[in-house]
């Protein structure tokens, strides 16, 4: 009844007058930084990318850049381009390639002046990148069990909580089964019944989907941590016994130089994650499926009226997003450290659905601000490896700064699907 | 839907379909709405009976209560060593299953009772000349543990009522914890005028980072879901930051992230001799809910707030500005975040550190959900919740369970209220189905 009175209410943002401004304002922001900090302070040397592992066989020469000359080089091209953004209203495709080519001069320029005349070696780049995608699994699955949910019109707050709750029952039924797998199965299903709950609430009690979201996380959190400490700790020889995936080297993929280590030499849940992209982005975008999906997402009364089962639909996405939170949640655990630790999942969730919202509901989209997350996470490791004389918690600030910068300025106001939190009610 | 006592903003007669569709998106707009009180009745007897079978809100709250912590027993029951050997050997023994089942419910709850209203021990001991504030002790642990989430939770009401989500007081919160934390060691003033200038400083150091929020969301429509959240990992590590860089906020000869201690001036005095811990704290969270509560129901500002709460186009074409509320919004509930900040730093002797901050910022939401954003609700939910905190303390002390069950008690509180037709059919009420008064104006992301 109520849902056909939704007419389109647009709230106009205030008129974003030199959005392009601020690009280019940034970018020359950049540029300098890039001359005036990393060029000006670079110690002597040159600095080494190395771009094999220690021991790794064939071994790649690594590659010398001196540190100064190389940040003014870079900090100029930022410039340019800033400029350039300035006078001409480039093609999108040329905003986008202009953002990341300055981004990428930034982080070339800073690495060479954490490396150039370090004392402890080459920049390990495998590293870097391995490390960056394995910090964004959970992340990556995070933001695509988000998405599920909210493509079909429920806002899903709770992926912390299926994170959590994934990771708790993966290091449980793992420790008493001796199985990873079954570890893997479990932490799955336990998110997926977090989704269940969610949907019960959201879709048939037509509860607000952001309380019950935000009430999941906390009933997880405090269920994990009640359970923890009472059984986990006590008996940690049987339910937290810490075990883990082995890694699982692609045959003929994984011995290419650079691509192999970084891309096809993990465990299994890198692997799962390639394919839950691919599958969830074709199956969004290219099947009936997922037009269904969108369509209740956007206008469910529309999509009720040509048969499509809105409840079902929505109910179905919210457990699959569920199930997959809860893979993510088991790769915090018997994915990598093997034990359960009390709030192990430490905001993942939260970053994930930044990751979402700032990747416009888009599974690639989300990839791509989730790595974003991942690498920054990894790269402070890495500087503080190079012993870089910047305080980490400054290091670790660096990527919440960029996210604030970049959906203010780069990203501004994305649009959600229509009737995303929107209960529906039969008319 | 807003309670009737409330007036709710009257949109401009073209927009009304709008408030129709979003502040009430699930309530079938024909049907009277079961859950409101019509009007103020007299309380009858009739008129109880009425409310109970037919689940007035109170009644389904206090039945929310009640079913979380049963579901809090259970999960005591279920991981209790003792309990689940005599359940075990329940063939021979049936009966020594009940018992310790009832037995390790009851000696946790006891506990918790005791450690949050009052304990029946001081009372025989005070007519045995010891000491009678200590009857008063818990209930004044309760009060001092729900200072903070009743401020916190205000914080996320203002912005509810503007229709927003502020999932960043935690972050408000490390923004006022500093100032105070800096203005409470750095500075010399007399006694009262230097806790005042700490309060007010820590105001305005949670107000600037809630500007901050409200600012950007303003000029770019950033979501403030993702700044908020951003914010707070800013303000972790920047707390962290400046509490463990040497000349920075780091105690002097300390090596580890702490605070100087503050200075005795700038402390909170406690009301009422020493065992009762309740402080001025409390007062400050009181006022601050009393001046909440006039500032949304009284003032033009609040006015707006509900206005633009209700339907951002409809408050737009009234002559509005929605950007001067949001602003206005955020900086509000990031002062009073930074006033929870205050009571803590201001009213404990334990110096800030990187933990000081715990999940205040977060129960806040909780705080702010289960009293419908409401100053009134909130100062309840925020009791409820501080006597549960304080209670579990000592259930965990006397008994050994993890005091994180009160946070899934809490949780689930929440939850059951925010769904009354659940409540009706466990308990075969009455009450026509639906849905319950929302809480909240949620207009999902889209606000």
């Amino acid at each position: 009844m109520t849902t056909t009175l939704e007419a389109p209410a647009p709230v106009r943002a205030p008129v974003t007058v030199g959005r392009r401004y601020l690009a280019a304002g940034t970018f020359i922001v950049l540029g300098l930084i890039d001359i005036f900090v990393f060029g000006v302070f670079a110690h002597r040397g040159d600095a080494v990318f190395a771009l094999s592992l220690p021991g790794a066989t064939p071994k790649l020469p690594g590659i010398h850049v001196p540190g100064a000359p190389a940040a003014y080089v870079l900090g100029v091209i930022s410039i340019g381009l800033g400029i350039l953004r300035a006078v001409v209203d480039l093609p999108r495709w040329g905003k986008r390639l202009s953002i990341a080519i300055v981004l990428l001069c930034f982080l070339i320029s800073l690495l060479a002046w954490a490396d150039a005349g370090s004392s402890v070696g080459p920049l390990q780049v495998i590293d870097l990148l391995q490390g960056t995608l394995t910090a964004s699994i959970p992340l990556v699955l995070g933001a695509l069990a988000g998405l599920m949910c909210e493509r079909s019109g429920v806002i899903n707050i709770a992926i912390e909580g299926q994170l959590l709750i994934g990771a708790f029952t993966a290091a449980a039924v793992a420790s008493v089964t001796g199985g990873v797998w079954l570890g893997l199965l479990g932490g799955s299903l336990a998110g997926g019944l977090v989704g269940i709950i969610l949907a019960i609430f959201a879709i048939t009690f037509l509860v607000d989907q952001i309380i019950v979201g935000v009430v999941l996380d906390v009933i997880a959190l405090g269920m994990t941590n009640y359970l923890y400490n009472r059984v986990m700790v006590p008996y940690a020889n049987t339910f937290n016994a810490g075990n883990t995936f082995g890694t699982v080297k692609i045959p003929v993929l994984g011995n290419i130089p650079v691509i192999g280590p970084v891309f096809f030499d993990s465990n299994v849940f890198l692997y799962i994650t390639y394919a839950l992209i691919v599958v969830i982005q074709i199956a969004l975008f290219r099947t009936r499926w997922g037009l269904r999906v969108r369509a209740v997402g956007e206008h469910p009364t529309a999509a009720d009226t040509v048969g499509i089962r809105v409840v079902w639909t929505r109910y179905r996405n919210v457990i699959l997003g569920g199930l997959i939170a809860g893979i993510g949640g088991a790769y915090l655990t018997v994915g990598s450290v093997g034990f359960f630790t009390s709030d192990i999942s430490s905001g993942f969730g939260y970053i994930a659905l930044a990751a979402m919202i700032f990747g416009r509901w888009t599974p690639l989209g989300s990839v791509a601000a989730a790595l974003l997350f991942g690498f920054s996470y990894q790269l402070q490791t890495e500087l503080s490896v190079l012993r870089v004389p910047v305080s980490s918690f400054i290091l670790l600030m660096a990527p919440y700064v960029a996210t604030i910068i970049a959906v203010a300025g780069l990203v501004g106001r994305v649009r959600p699907p229509a009737a995303d939190g929107k209960p529906y009610v039969k008319a | 839907m807003t309670d009737q006592n409330e007036a709710e903003p009257p949109a401009e007669p073209s927009a009304a379909p709008y408030v129709a569709s979003e502040t009430a998106t699930t309530v079938d707009a024909g049907a009277p709405a079961p859950d409101q009180p019509r009007g103020r009745q007299p309380l009858t007897g009739n008129a109880i009976i009425q409310a109970v079978t037919e689940g007035h809100s109170v009644v389904i709250t206090i039945l929310a209560v009640f079913v979380a912590l049963l579901v809090g027993a259970v999960l005591i029951v279920a991981s209790d060593p003792v309990v689940l050997r005599a359940w075990d050997s329940f063939g021979y023994a049936p009966g020594t299953a009940f018992s310790a089942t009832w037995d390790s419910v009851s000696a946790a709850y006891s506990a918790l009772f005791e450690g949050a209203i009052f304990s029946p021990a001081t009372i025989s001991a005070a007519f045995h000349g010891g000491s009678v504030a200590a009857i008063f002790y818990p209930l004044s642990l309760t009060a001092f543990e729900a200072t903070p989430l009743i401020l916190t939770g205000l914080s996320v009401a203002v912005c509810f009522r503007a229709g927003m989500f502020n999932i960043g007081a935690a972050g408000q919160w490390v923004g006022g914890a500093l100032v105070a934390t800096w203005l409470g060691y750095a500075v010399n003033l007399p006694i009262v005028l230097h806790a005042v200038v700490c309060i007010i400083g820590a105001f305005v150091g949670g107000a600037l980072i809630g500007w901050i929020v409200g600012e950007i969301k303003a000029r770019t429509g950033a979501h403030e879901v993702i700044l908020t959240i951003m914010l707070n990992y800013v303000m972790y590590n920047f707390l962290a930051f400046l509490l463990s860089s040497r000349g920075l906020l780091q105690a002097p000869g300390q090596t580890n992230a702490v605070a100087p201690n503050i200075k005795a001036n700038a402390f909170l005095p406690h009301v009422g001799g020493p065992p009762p811990q309740v402080g001025v704290g409390f007062l400050i969270a009181l006022a601050a809910a009393g001046a909440t509560s006039w500032l949304l129901s009284r003032s033009t500002t609040g006015f707006e707030f509900r206005a633009v709460g209700a339907s951002p186009s409809a408050a737009r074409s009234a002559g509005i500005s929605v950007e001067r509320v949001w602003v206005l919004a955020f900086l509000i509930a990031g002062g009073l975040a930074g006033l929870s900040a205050s009571t803590i730093v201001l009213g404990q002797t334990a110096p800030l550190t990187t933990n000081s901050y715990g999940t205040y910022g977060f129960d806040g939401i909780t705080v702010a959900l289960l009293g419908r954003a409401r100053p009134l609700g909130v100062v309840l939910a925020g009791l409820l919740f501080g006597a549960l905190n304080a209670g579990g303390t000592v259930m965990e002390a006397a008994t050994g369970v993890p005091s994180d069950v009160t946070n899934v008690i809490e949780a689930l509180i929440v939850l059951l209220v925010a769904a009354p037709p659940l409540i009706r059919a466990l308990f075969r009420l009455r009450g026509t189905g639906g849905a319950g008064p929302q809480a909240v104006a949620s207009k999902g992301w889209s606000g």
